[in-house]
């Protein structure tokens, strides 16, 4: 067999910027997510303080306006999201046996997307002023607005949503064709699971909202008329279309956590997950019906009692799949051996918080009370307990119960405890009045309230546990900083582990797995651990592994989709047409530059593993 | 055997285009992105079957709309797809001057396609018709438009996919990409099928 010679061995910065393997890609997309999530978090702060007294003049106005809608978009698109593929970047391709992704170069050109698409959408804040549309960004008040803000916004996201629906195809066709043997699909962990049909709900929704977006730059930049009813144009296709998008994309944020709480639940009750399949099929009919509600967000729209009628009870419908959930991770604790790790915590304290904010979703889906809640903090109290009662912690978990495998070492315990504790009381603090707040009639994306109203102590509770929940995240960060200046850690399986990603050495070799393992049962390493084995077999005697060589045209064709966007904000088309040309160079050259990777030799991997390193 | 090895009728697989694990995930990764498109697409229908009728004062699609000058774009591009079969069937029995034959002359019918519809256009406009005049405008140009530009693209990546492998015959390395892009043209086609009812037919019939 033929070796390829071109492969160069970078270092430094330049390994970071042409990497195309999966672990350090999940590593990218965690440290740009976490730092975007830091910038949320300042922003959802800076809001709590001006509502934190009655008739509080510190971020009034316009400023406002531009603090919430970019919170919520930052965290949605901007950190939520990366962080999970972060997470499913770093863990799929280990859970399944696999070697790699599907797709390396794929895979990079998706965080580069994300990556520069969140850059430019936050240099709003200093080029003329963020986007103050919500994160809805609603036709006419997005299209209307007179500034560049939401044309940060359009184009931001576009290029960041591009790179999204690219790692979902990736991670789809990775998981389908790239299963170790016997690893059948009933045999995948719940995270993969998780991720598989998170990744289809991407594949489906995020077209819409390409499109959703395509309407609006058009509208904006070349005075299209979708949504001017002056001309013909009606502003609820806008609506229709960002929420058939954007319901799903609630699903496709919490069944990640839902499989990342699946794992951790079953790891440190030392039992075998309660109810595999019923959690499959709960996980697949989630997905499904989440493309089915998107209505319920526009319940007071006016779309008459019979399409409310059925949307309320297709949301409704969702309470079921997702109670067997919760009634599955209970009984996986029922006379288990819990170990209250700070990953464990995390995953108990998430089962209650999204339970009521499940309870208030249901609340929230008879359409009849919603004219009562709508556009008040009842919504906003609902949400962020399904989102960050439920998303966050379950990633805060994650983090604990991973960052051995990703950054080999293991965060500390006592640290770790302070964060889950500051973060989860202050969650609770910060939320919890939100609803009397909102059943007491305060709007939400107001910026004041008068006092009087009996709205005063609330808000100030509320503010005071969005500082804790700060202090928690500062404690995670210094937490992050000592475990960064520590030795390795040596153990490979910390927690006593029950899945492949923790069958391999500290650090990770960057092939995975030297020999592909054979899988034979649901929590594939715990199997071999009961039958006496301590380690996988192996499926295959050792070869030459191939690889995929680095390439730097992820991040130009990134650059070039960045660059145009700022011709299209600044309506300069020959910077738009310049932006898109280096794109189509780059398309060019991947398509004639003929790279077929590069191999490891067998003696390099014999001596791997005769070194205890693969 | 290196992937980029010409193919001899001896080691010839029966589907080249997916006999590599490279090849099966570019195959099916295709079909996973062709299903986004088909949302992406639904959606440009759907927002053009909500404001088809919004023309106000401009020039309906009745009034606009030619059926013969349609017909015959729709006749290149069905054809296109039936030649891109023939290349397909070529690239299956390893006879690569006869795929390079059939794919230059679905080449040759899309340019025509393109051709056709920049006509089209530019006479609409001059009709009163433009992108800007009516919500009808928009979301035409927009839906018509988004289709067209799959058309160039199509031809862009046909082109370069030809140049790049003209003298290399058939291997385990191009065979996925030549089947990957008949599998967009029919796409592309299939979709134009629908704009051609739902845009044309039902534009002239109310």
């Amino acid at each position: 067999m033929a070796t390829h010679e071109s492969h160069k061995k970078r270092s430094g910065l330049m390994d970071w910027l042409t990497t195309v393997d999966h672990k350090k890609i999940g590593i990218l997309y965690l440290l740009a997510g976490g730092f975007f999530f830091l910038i949320g978090g300042l922003e959802a702060v800076l809001m709590r303080i001006q509502l934190m007294e009655p008739d509080s003049k510190i971020f009034t106005g316009e400023l406002y306006n531009q603090l919430l809608t970019m919170h919520g978009t930052t965290m949605i698109f901007l950190a939520a999201m990366p962080i999970i593929f972060g997470f499913m970047n770093a863990i799929v391709p280990l859970q399944l046996g696999a070697r790699d992704v599907a797709f390396p170069y794929v895979n990079a050109v998706g965080f580069w997307l994300f990556f520069f698409g969140g850059v430019l959408l936050n240099l709003s804040w200093f080029l003329g002023g963020a986007p103050e549309a919500g994160w809805t960004a609603y036709a006419p008040l997005s299209t209307v607005a007179e500034d560049t803000g939401v044309d940060f916004y359009v184009l931001g996201l576009q290029i960041a949503g591009a790179g999204t629906l690219a790692g979902g195809i990736n991670f789809l066709v990775t998981i389908i064709n790239m299963r170790a043997p016997g690893m059948t699909f009933m045999r995948m962990p719940l995270f993969t699971w998780a991720s598989f049909v998170t990744s289809g709900l991407i594949l489906f929704a995020f077209p819409a909202l390409t499109v959703g977006f395509f309407l609006l730059m058009f509208e904006r930049v070349f005075d299209a008329n979708f949504f001017n009813p002056d001309m013909g144009g009606n502003i609820l296709i806008w609506e229709h279309i960002f929420w058939i998008f954007g319901h799903p994309e609630v699903y496709i944020l919490i069944l990640p956590a839902f499989g990342i709480i699946s794992e951790v639940i079953s790891t440190f009750s030392n039992k075998r997950l309660f109810g595999y399949s019923a959690m499959v099929f709960a996980t697949v009919l989630i997905g499904f019906l989440g493309f089915m509600v998107w209505v319920h967000h526009m319940f007071t729209v006016g779309l008459g009692p019979v399409a409310n009628s059925i949307f309320a009870v297709a949301t409704m419908a969702i309470a079921i799949p997702t109670g067997v959930k919760i009634f599955n991770w209970i009984f996986t604790m029922w006379g288990g051996q819990i170990r209250f790790s700070t990953a464990m915590l995390f995953a108990v304290g998430f089962v209650p918080t999204f339970v009521m904010g499940g309870v208030t979703g249901v609340m929230l889906s008879v359409p009849a009370a919603d004219y009562q809640y709508h556009d008040s903090y009842f919504v906003v109290a609902h949400f962020h307990y399904v989102i960050v009662g439920g998303l966050i912690l379950g990633l805060f978990s994650g983090l604990y119960y991973w960052y051995p495998r990703m950054f080999n070492r293991v965060l500390n315990e006592t640290l770790g405890k302070w964060n889950f504790w500051l973060f989860f009381i202050g969650f609770h603090l910060t939320f919890f009045p939100q609803h009397w707040l909102g059943l007491m009639g305060m709007p939400r994306r107001v910026y004041t309230y008068m006092s009087g109203q009996d709205l005063d102590g609330a808000n100030f509770v509320s503010t005071i546990g969005a500082i804790l929940m700060g202090a928690g995240t500062i404690v995670l960060l210094i937490n992050i900083i000592i475990s960064a200046s520590s030795k390795y850690a040596t153990t490979k399986d910390p927690w006593d582990g029950r899945t492949l990603e923790w069958a391999m050495p500290v650090p990770t070799p960057e092939y995975n797995f030297a020999q592909t393992p054979l899988v034979r049962g649901l929590d594939a390493l715990y199997v071999e651990k009961t039958a006496g084995n301590g380690e996988m077999t192996p499926a295959e005697p050792v070869g030459e592994i191939h690889m995929p060589n680095g390439s730097i045209l992820p991040f130009i064709l990134s650059l070039g989709m960045f660059i145009s966007g700022f011709g299209f904000i600044y309506s300069n088309w020959y910077v738009a047409g310049a932006g898109l040309g280096l794109v189509l160079i780059t398309m060019f050259l991947r398509s004639i530059i003929d790279d077929h990777g590069y191999h490891i030799h067998k003696e390099e991997v014999e001596a791997d593993i005769k070194g205890g390193r693969a | 055997m290196n992937a980029g090895e010409r193919l001899t009728d001896a080691n010839f697989p029966a589907h080249p285009e997916k006999a590599t694990l490279e090849g099966k995930n570019k195959f099916l990764g295709f079909w996973l992105f062709l299903g986004g498109e088909t949302v992406l697409f639904a959606t440009l229908f759907g927002t053009y079957l909500g404001l088809r009728n919004m023309h106000l004062e401009g020039p309906s699609g009745a009034e606009l709309f030619s059926l013969p000058l349609v017909f015959l774009a729709t006749m290149l591009l069905l054809t296109s797809s039936l030649t891109s079969v023939y290349a397909v069937l070529s690239l299956k029995q390893n006879k690569v001057r006869s795929l390079q034959g059939w794919f230059l002359v679905t080449l040759l019918l899309g340019l025509g396609f393109l051709g056709l519809e920049i006509y089209e256009f530019i006479h609409y406009v001059h009709e009163g018709h433009t992108f800007t005049s009516s919500a009808f405008g928009s979301a035409f140009y927009t839906l018509v438009g988004f289709h067209g530009a799959h058309v160039l693209f199509g031809i862009l990546w046909i082109t370069t996919l030809l140049a790049r492998n003209w003298n290399r015959g058939i291997t385990l390395s191009n065979a996925p990409k030549y089947y990957l892009f008949a599998l967009y043209w029919h796409f592309v086609d299939v979709v134009w099928v629908f704009i051609f009812t739902v845009v044309y037919l039902m534009g002239k019939v109310g």
